[in-house]
């Protein structure tokens, strides 16, 4: 379960966050959507600890992880797999190395352990064979993919999607859509989607988050959220620039 | 403009008041340089406080240490061999000329010696190396942070330290005094052999000298800077790396400043250490 309250983050003088609280239950699919710049991948990075809030909390299992450090952090992100906007896959490695990585340190696995399950990862977001490539040879379709095997190979509790479709071709994000989808479906996960596809948003969700002015705006089931006539959902939910241009 | 009421200005009075403004703007200027520095020394002391509590908890992963000690000591052989050797023939050379005038020639190896032992072979070695590995660290780290490769790192529950700064930070310890040796034993026979063959002087008396003046303590000096500058080179390419601005400006900067900053804390360090370890083993 997680649970943000009154979380508040600025840069310099630009505040970005102020005053978000929502909750998460255990396997809810919630999808985060707003303008660029709004704040969502900062609220993201605060949910795995990888930014510290100026104030409020965020709680994980009900264990409040703002005053903990990077080395007690480390405890909590077991729970998570993260998929970055950009997959950032470790360039150096090969596509084996880098599903892999998680279980470097692990001394209870073999090599032969590690290898079987690389290979299902990999199968299982549709990129069987591709160990031994290097992320320059991918593309970007297929090194999110790899970010993803990467970040479910641990089975970890909650996944977390930073914009995975954001500068993709329309049949591409379908089909990350579809793995979102499946992984969810298979591994029982909580997810979260940080996203600008409202086409996207309405088929990975249970529930729609759209952060707005640095505050949760709206909360709401997909089908509750796309009927919506509140001006500034439906602003944003038909893709136009002045308000008055809205369909509804 | 009403010129009869505009009264004119007393010089001296505008003077000092430009002097007040100047002073307020050095003030401001020194403040803020003063602000960033003690900040920079900040952050490195915590990097060093979190490589010690890294040293405690980590258990170094022996392939990353070997691939560090290759990438920064092996590679580094061939930049350091020519530097050694072209430094000992001019310091064999220039030594020459002087000592021929008093008839020291002989004594030629052993200043040689003596100094690429204590001074030139770590210091030399490690400016080289500062160049070579100081940029690639930070570089190669700087290139990750702006990719998020580092945050990817951290969901991974990886600590970056333990990861990146750790094995880079021992295997340069380990390698810098195997290079800073190599680099004095290539300079004493390249100066050995330009004394011999082209100034001609006499190699039994310049090898005898050599060795009654070269003592074991020159060389553990030596080898105890190299260490010391190897932890630098390392520690200030790590932190430049893992603090870089953002975007391909942010790495360049990040790498030029990790070249320059480790150059000049190997120069300022080898005076200190130079005096540490001369009053400890009798000299001062």
């Amino acid at each position: 379960m997680i649970e943000v309250r009154n979380l508040q983050k600025s840069f310099g003088a630009n505040k970005i966050l102020d005053g978000v609280s929502f909750r998460i239950e255990n396997g809810e699919s919630v999808v985060i959507i707003g303008r660029s710049g709004g704040g969502k991948s900062v609220l993201l990075k605060h949910l795995v600890g990888l930014l510290q809030p100026d104030s409020g909390e965020i709680l994980i299992d009900g264990e409040n992880i703002g005053p903990l450090n990077e080395r007690q952090l480390l405890r909590v992100r077991r729970k998570f797999g993260m998929v970055f906007q950009g997959a950032a896959l470790f360039d150096s490695m090969t596509v084996a190395e880098n599903v892999g990585f998680a279980f470097r340190n692990h001394q209870h696995l073999n090599a032969g352990e590690i290898t079987r399950r690389v290979a299902a990862a990999l199968e299982m977001v549709d990129l069987p064979g591709t160990e031994n490539r290097k992320p320059a040879e991918l593309s970007g379709g297929m090194r999110k993919r790899v970010g993803l095997a990467r970040a479910v190979i641990y089975e970890p509790q909650i996944l977390l999607y930073d914009e995975p479709t954001t500068g993709l071709d329309p049949i591409v994000s379908d089909s990350i859509d579809k793995l979102i989808i499946r992984v969810r479906d298979h591994l029982k996960v909580t997810s979260i989607v940080v996203t600008h596809d409202m086409r996207s948003a309405r088929r990975v969700g249970n529930r729609v988050m759209m952060l707005h002015e640095k505050k949760i705006y709206a909360n709401a089931t997909p089908e509750e959220f796309f009927a919506s006539s509140d001006a500034i959902v439906r602003q944003f939910v038909d893709g136009v620039a002045d308000a008055k241009e809205c369909l509804i | 403009m009403n010129r009869a009421s505009h009264k004119p200005t007393n010089p001296t009075l505008a003077k000092g008041n430009c002097f007040v403004i100047l002073r307020a703007v050095i003030n401001s200027l020194v403040k803020q340089r003063v602000d960033y520095v003690l900040s920079e020394l900040g952050q490195i002391a915590f990097l060093i406080r979190d490589i010690f509590l890294s040293l405690l908890t980590f258990k170094v992963v022996w392939r990353d240490l070997l691939y560090q000690i290759y990438s920064i000591g092996v590679k580094s052989q061939s930049v350091v061999l020519v530097t050694g050797a072209f430094t000992g023939m001019v310091l064999g050379a220039q030594t020459y000329f002087q000592f021929h005038k008093v008839k020291m020639d002989t004594a030629t190896l052993a200043v040689v010696s003596v100094s690429l032992c204590d001074e030139l072979g770590p210091v030399l070695t490690a400016l080289m190396v500062a160049g070579r590995v100081g940029a690639s660290i930070a570089a190669e780290i700087g290139t990750m942070r702006v990719t998020e490769q580092i945050d990817a790192l951290r969901t991974l529950a990886t600590h970056p330290v333990d990861y990146l700064v750790l094995p880079r930070i021992i295997a340069a310890h380990i390698a810098l005094p195997f290079l800073a040796l190599e680099a004095i034993v290539v300079g004493i026979f390249s100066s050995y052999l330009v004394c011999v063959h082209i100034l001609g002087i006499e190699p039994v008396y310049l090898w005898e000298n050599m060795l009654r003046y070269t003592h074991d303590v020159d060389i553990v000096i030596g080898v105890v800077k190299a260490f010391i500058f190897g932890g630098i080179i390392a520690l200030i390419g790590c932190y430049k790396g893992l603090t870089c601005g953002l975007g391909a400006e942010g790495v360049g900067l990040a790498t030029t400043e990790a070249v320059v900053y480790s150059s000049i804390t190997i120069l300022v360090a080898n005076f200190f250490l130079t005096l540490v370890m001369g009053k400890l083993v009798g000299l001062l």
